[in-house]
């Protein structure tokens, strides 16, 4: 049983203890067979071990591991385990080792097929392989043989190849030398010709190459007959430049340039002959200008003018600044300073040959002709200006057409005034033919609205005249000057306040005309300007400037003359006129009246029978005036009064206040009482102004006038002496006036004063004063 | 300051001649001439006593005729002219002549107002003027500067310079001209230049102004049209020896220069009807007076043709006061010619105005119903001239 019991423990220890012999052999001989196959498959053997680290790969007892010590794994299973784990170890182990021969041997046999199909196939590929290397050295010979062949051949080749190639060369040389010889030839064919820009380009082509060889003989020749020919060829160009030769068309010109240019002539000289030659042509067009404006008054009308200007002149600087802006651009900012400057000077005369134009055409009348000249004028500079902005063409013309349309607006206004001036001597005339023939003109009324309405057509053409500049297809319109200025300022100050202004003027001057005299201006003139100007007042200036706001919408800011103003001047004006129709009708009337009293004996007079003459005729006079004063102002206001007064007032007044005034210095009683009376009366009555302002109206006119006509009376009376019949014979004639002369005035109050003033004044100066019978006094007064 | 109110003196004619009494430097007197056909004629000596400001007359009878004009000796108190009128039965003559006043009227030491009517005097004739032949007298006007030996009558269309010898009791014709032209031409006005050593005399007829050289007696300028109508008066400027004035029908007056006849240096267009009768104040000659038959008189500043163009100097016063701005204001003002004052107090046409002889502030104006008027430059404007 020791034995028993000893192999189990050493089943339990390992192989070792029964199995000892071939267990402690098996593994030196696994671990060889191990080795082996690790150093067939290249690895180490601690990695063929396959633990990469076990507990401690140096522990005797682990069964796995390198360092195994079966002794060792023994005494320590019979140390430890106690029986029956023992015989369990050896069972396990002895199954393991089992299962590892088995395993082994499947290996052996798994490797050993291998290396039987490895040796097989190794085999085939021997065979195989012996069979390629033939082909190969088959492919190589043949190689060796197109290799040689091919060498062979291009050795032949290569000396026809060579040959070739000069020869292109060659070839190619000789066409350009051709080109060079024949150039002398084909330059001058093409000068013969006149294709210059064809032998400029030859010539540009050859020049680098010419420029190269020149060094050779032959070369040189050539570079000095090109040369020769060039210099022809530019000669030739610059003589189609030149000012008297054909060649006047700009294009040709500029392609003349541009060839002397590429010729490689100096810019800067060539730009001076430009714009010198460029100056002789604008400089003949302006003279073809001027000698359309002529000393005598020129064929042409403006617009022509103007359109041959722009054509020419304006036109030819155009072509002259786009061609040399072309050309010479490279000559930078000193060559556009010279084109400017050549453009102010040229279009300077330019402008002063316009201006010399539109001076002439001042004169004229037709506006719409000298705004289309404008117009085109100003439209055609537009161009160069935009072309040359440093030459200021355009701001120049601007001018020029402000300038214009200044004068114009000075030259309508000139028109209005002689318009109106011409009206003033028809309406002379239509008033001195009436009295020639001898039958009834044109009644006042009708000259007034005659003039009226011619002044106002006038305005009103004048405004559509001026209004043409305005208008909105004129290039000019939308400067700045047209917008505000010229409608504010010029159209409305200027033309119409001017005008009206001017009307007020000349109406006042008649006023202030020295030959007060006689009557320079008929009182009739007086009397239709007044009326003109108190209607003007009332409603054509308004009219007339309201129409102008609305044709020139006045944006300018600048103040202009208010509408109140100008109503106030015209009837300022129209009170003047009248007052002086007062004045010169009173004096008319005045002399007759003074004329009458100064040149009658009144001491040796006879007595009475009739009314004198001239108090018949001032009667006639002031009806007469009345009749005119009434077919332009209105009635007026007289005081109330009866209207079949004037009989009874007048017995009144000559019967009892007559007789009342002057009784007492009948008797020889006081010489104080009569200044006492008068100067009480006086006292009642106003002071009478004569020659007071008069109010727009008839009976305030013929007041004024016969207010005059009696205090001239009543000086006059004064320094006379009377006899007793001169006295009766003032007393008559007073009394006719008092009849006829009370429905004329305001007030007849005032009549019978001042006739009161004249008898009483009469009866002083008269030394034996011995009044009429008031009845008498009728009678006379009745039949005459 | 107050001006003092006009005084105003009625006389009980019609009157139309006015003159100071030129040769009196001390007293304010004032001569008036009536007008009246059916009564003795009178010349009314008017004193003016300015502090009191009372008047004190006396009546001299002048029964030839009634007076049409009057002027004083520059000379002799006593010793004045006057144009009157002559009427026999159916002519009127109008006469001129010299006449001498009662030895003590002469300075108005007069006191008896009352019984003036009883007691008037008569004048003393020292000599006619003219005899007729040269036809009527317009008026009468003394050598201003002399001896009062010369006097210029206007007589129609002559022009007479008399020479009054043995104490004016001869009056001899010197020499004569006559105004040739169309029409009857009749001088209105005339008046002696006191400038030039008094060799000038300016007329006027119809509406021309013409000036006279005393010695040839030949016509020196001539201003045609020189008004409108009818010029009725004239006066030289005292200072300044080229200056004239003019009035007339026109209602204007008018300022010449002699050496530009052509047109007037100024014009006045204050009157509403003729103006009668125009005078420069003797001593400020800024100072200009017209009266017309609009019944009023108008005293007018023509500062800027003066020969006091810029009245006193300015300086003075800034010296003195210069806080006091509108002194200065004021010393400018009177560079613009203005109207100073209009005096109404007439009923009845003014035909003569004039100033006072001895006090360069006062002025007297005669309306046709016989009032005089006699009134003082406005006291501030009187001021303002004299500082």
């Amino acid at each position: 049983m020791a034995a028993a019991a000893a192999p189990g423990p050493g089943l339990g220890s390992g192989p070792g203890d029964s199995p000892e012999g071939p267990e402690t052999e098996a593994p030196e001989r696994r671990r060889k067979a191990h080795g082996m196959l690790k150093l067939y498959y290249g690895l180490s053997e601690g990695e063929a071990a396959g633990y990469p680290a076990g507990p401690d790969p140096l522990d005797p007892t682990d069964l796995n591991g390198a360092h195994f010590d079966p002794e060792v794994y023994l005494d320590k299973l019979r140390r430890e385990c106690p029986l029956a784990q023992l015989m369990d170890s050896e069972t396990d182990m002895v199954r393991q080792i089992r299962a590892l021969d088995s395993d082994m041997q499947t290996l052996v046999y798994e490797n050993y097929n291998k290396f039987i199909s490895a040796t097989d196939t190794i085999r085939k590929m021997k065979n195989d392989f012996r069979k390629m290397e033939d082909e190969m050295d088959r492919l190589a010979t043949n190689m060796a043989v197109i290799t040689n062949f091919s060498a062979r051949i291009s050795a032949t080749l290569q000396d026809r190849h060579e040959r070739i190639t000069k020869l292109a060369g060659v070839h190619a040389l000789l066409r350009k030398l051709q080109f060079l010889f024949e150039l002398p030839s084909r330059l001058t064919k093409c000068v013969e010709l006149g294709a210059y820009g064809q032998a400029v380009r030859y010539q540009s082509r050859a020049r680098a190459v010419l420029q190269q060889y020149q060094h050779l003989p032959s070369f040189r020749a050539i570079q000095d007959d090109c040369q020769v020919i060039t210099a022809g060829l530019a000669q030739q160009l610059r003589q189609r430049f030149r000012p008297g030769c054909s060649v006047h068309r700009a294009p040709e010109q500029a392609e003349c340039v541009e060839l002397l240019l590429a010729l490689g002539e100096p810019a800067e000289e060539l730009c001076q002959e430009f714009l010198a030659h460029a100056r002789g042509r604008l400089e003949e067009e302006l003279s073809s200008l001027e000698t359309d404006l002529g000393p005598s008054p020129p064929a042409p009308d403006v617009l022509e003018f103007t359109d041959r200007g722009g054509n020419g002149f304006v036109g030819g600087l155009c072509q002259v600044a786009a061609a040399y802006q072309e050309l010479f651009a490279a000559q930078g900012p000193a060559g556009a300073e010279k084109l400017a400057v050549f453009a102010r000077e040229l279009g300077g005369r330019y402008f002063a040959l316009v201006e010399r134009r539109l001076a002439q055409e001042q004169g004229g009348s037709d506006n719409s002709l000298l705004v289309r000249a404008l117009d085109r004028f100003h439209r055609r500079l537009r161009a160069p200006g935009a072309l040359l902005a440093t030459a200021g063409l355009s701001e120049a013309s601007t001018e020029i057409v402000e300038r214009v349309a200044r004068e114009r607006l000075g030259h309508h206004l000139q028109g209005l005034k002689a318009a109106f001036l011409g009206c003033l001597t028809d309406v002379r005339q239509a008033l001195a033919a009436p009295r020639l023939a001898g039958k009834e003109g044109p009644s006042l009324a009708e000259l007034l609205a005659n003039v009226a309405s011619s002044i106002l057509s006038h305005i009103k053409a004048s405004l559509a005249a001026v209004h043409l500049f305005t208008a909105k297809e004129v290039s000019f319109s939308n400067k700045s000057y047209f917008r505000g200025e010229f409608c504010s300022q010029g159209v409305r100050e200027g033309l119409i306040v001017g005008f009206i202004r001017s009307m007020c003027q000349t109406a006042q001057s008649f006023c202030d005309s020295p030959g007060e005299k006689g009557g320079a201006t008929p009182p009739a003139l007086l009397l239709l300007l007044s009326r003109l100007c108190l209607d003007y007042e009332t409603a054509t200036i308004s009219y007339i400037l309201t129409l102008t706001d609305e044709q020139f919408l006045v944006q300018d800011p600048s103040p202009v003359t208010p509408v109140s103003t100008l109503c106030a001047e015209a009837r300022e004006t129209a009170r003047k006129l009248l007052t002086h129709y007062v004045k010169v009708q009173g004096l008319v009337i005045s002399q007759m009246l003074r004329k009458s009293v100064e040149t009658r004996d009144w001491l040796s007079t006879l007595e009475p029978r009739n009314v004198r003459a001239v108090m018949k005729r001032v009667v006639e006079d002031t009806t007469a005036i009345d009749v005119q004063v009434g077919l332009l102002y209105e009635e007026g206001v007289r005081k109330a009064q009866s209207s079949d007064s004037s009989k009874r007032t007048f017995s009144v007044y000559s019967s009892s206040r007559q007789q009342g005034r002057y009784a007492p210095s009948y008797t020889p009683s006081a010489p104080m009482d009569t200044n006492l009376l008068s100067n009480i009366q006086k006292l009642f009555s106003e002071r009478i102004d004569v020659f007071s302002p008069v109010e727009f109206n008839k009976v305030s006119v013929l007041t004024g006038i016969i207010k005059i006509s009696l205090k001239t009376l009543l000086e006059c009376v004064r320094l006379r002496t009377f006899g007793r019949f001169g006295l009766q014979q003032v007393q008559v004639d007073c009394h006719f006036l008092q009849l006829y002369l009370w429905r004329f005035v305001a007030d007849e109050e005032l009549v019978h004063l001042l006739l009161d003033e004249v008898v009483a004044s009469a009866a002083l100066r008269c030394p034996d004063p011995v009044p009429m019978e008031p009845s008498v006094v009728e009678v006379i007064c009745e039949r005459g | 300051m107050e001006d003092d109110a006009p005084v105003i003196y009625g006389l009980e004619f019609q009157a139309r001649a006015l003159t100071p009494q030129t040769a009196e430097t001390d007293a304010i007197r004032f001569l008036v001439g009536t007008q009246s056909l059916k009564y003795d004629n009178q010349i009314h000596i008017i004193d003016f006593d300015d502090e009191n400001n009372l008047i004190n007359k006396n009546v001299l009878l002048h029964q030839v005729g009634e007076i049409w004009h009057m002027s004083a000796s520059p000379s002799d108190k006593g010793v004045l002219a006057t144009c009157y009128n002559k009427t026999s039965d159916s002519r009127v003559q109008t006469c001129a002549a010299v006449w001498r006043m009662p030895k003590e009227l002469e300075s108005g030491s007069h006191e008896s107002p009352d019984d003036s009517a009883s007691t008037a005097q008569t004048l003393e004739l020292l000599c006619h003027l003219d005899n007729g032949a040269h036809g009527n007298v317009a008026c009468v006007t003394w050598e201003p500067m002399g001896d009062g030996k010369k006097v210029i009558s206007l007589a129609d269309n002559h022009i007479l310079l008399w020479d009054l010898q043995e104490s004016s009791s001869q009056a001899v014709l010197a020499s004569s001209a006559a105004l040739e032209g169309k029409g009857q031409l009749k001088f209105t006005a005339g008046r002696w230049s006191p400038h030039h050593n008094c060799t000038q005399v300016a007329t006027a007829n119809d509406t021309t102004l013409r000036g006279w050289d005393t010695r040839s007696m030949s016509q020196i300028y001539c201003i045609e049209n020189a008004h409108g109508q009818l010029v009725r008066d004239l006066d030289f400027n005292p200072n300044k020896q080229y200056y004239l004035a003019s009035c007339g029908d026109d209602c204007r007056v008018k300022f010449w220069d002699t050496r530009n006849v052509t047109e007037p240096v100024k014009t006045l267009e204050e009157h509403s009807h003729w103006v009668w009768s125009v005078r420069y104040n003797h001593s400020h000659d800024q100072l200009v007076l017209t009266g017309s038959s609009d019944s009023r008189v108008i005293l007018s500043n023509m500062v800027s043709i003066s020969s006091e163009p810029f009245g006193h100097l300015v300086d003075d016063d800034d010296v003195s006061d210069p806080e006091e701005h509108h002194t200065d204001e004021k010393s400018k003002e009177p560079l613009q010619d203005n109207v100073i004052a209009t005096y109404e107090e007439h009923e009845d046409s003014v035909y003569a105005v004039d100033w006072a002889s001895a006090d360069p502030w006062l002025f007297a104006s005669l309306s046709y119903d016989g009032r005089l008027v006699i009134n003082r430059v406005p006291r501030a404007l009187k001021y303002h001239i004299l500082l």
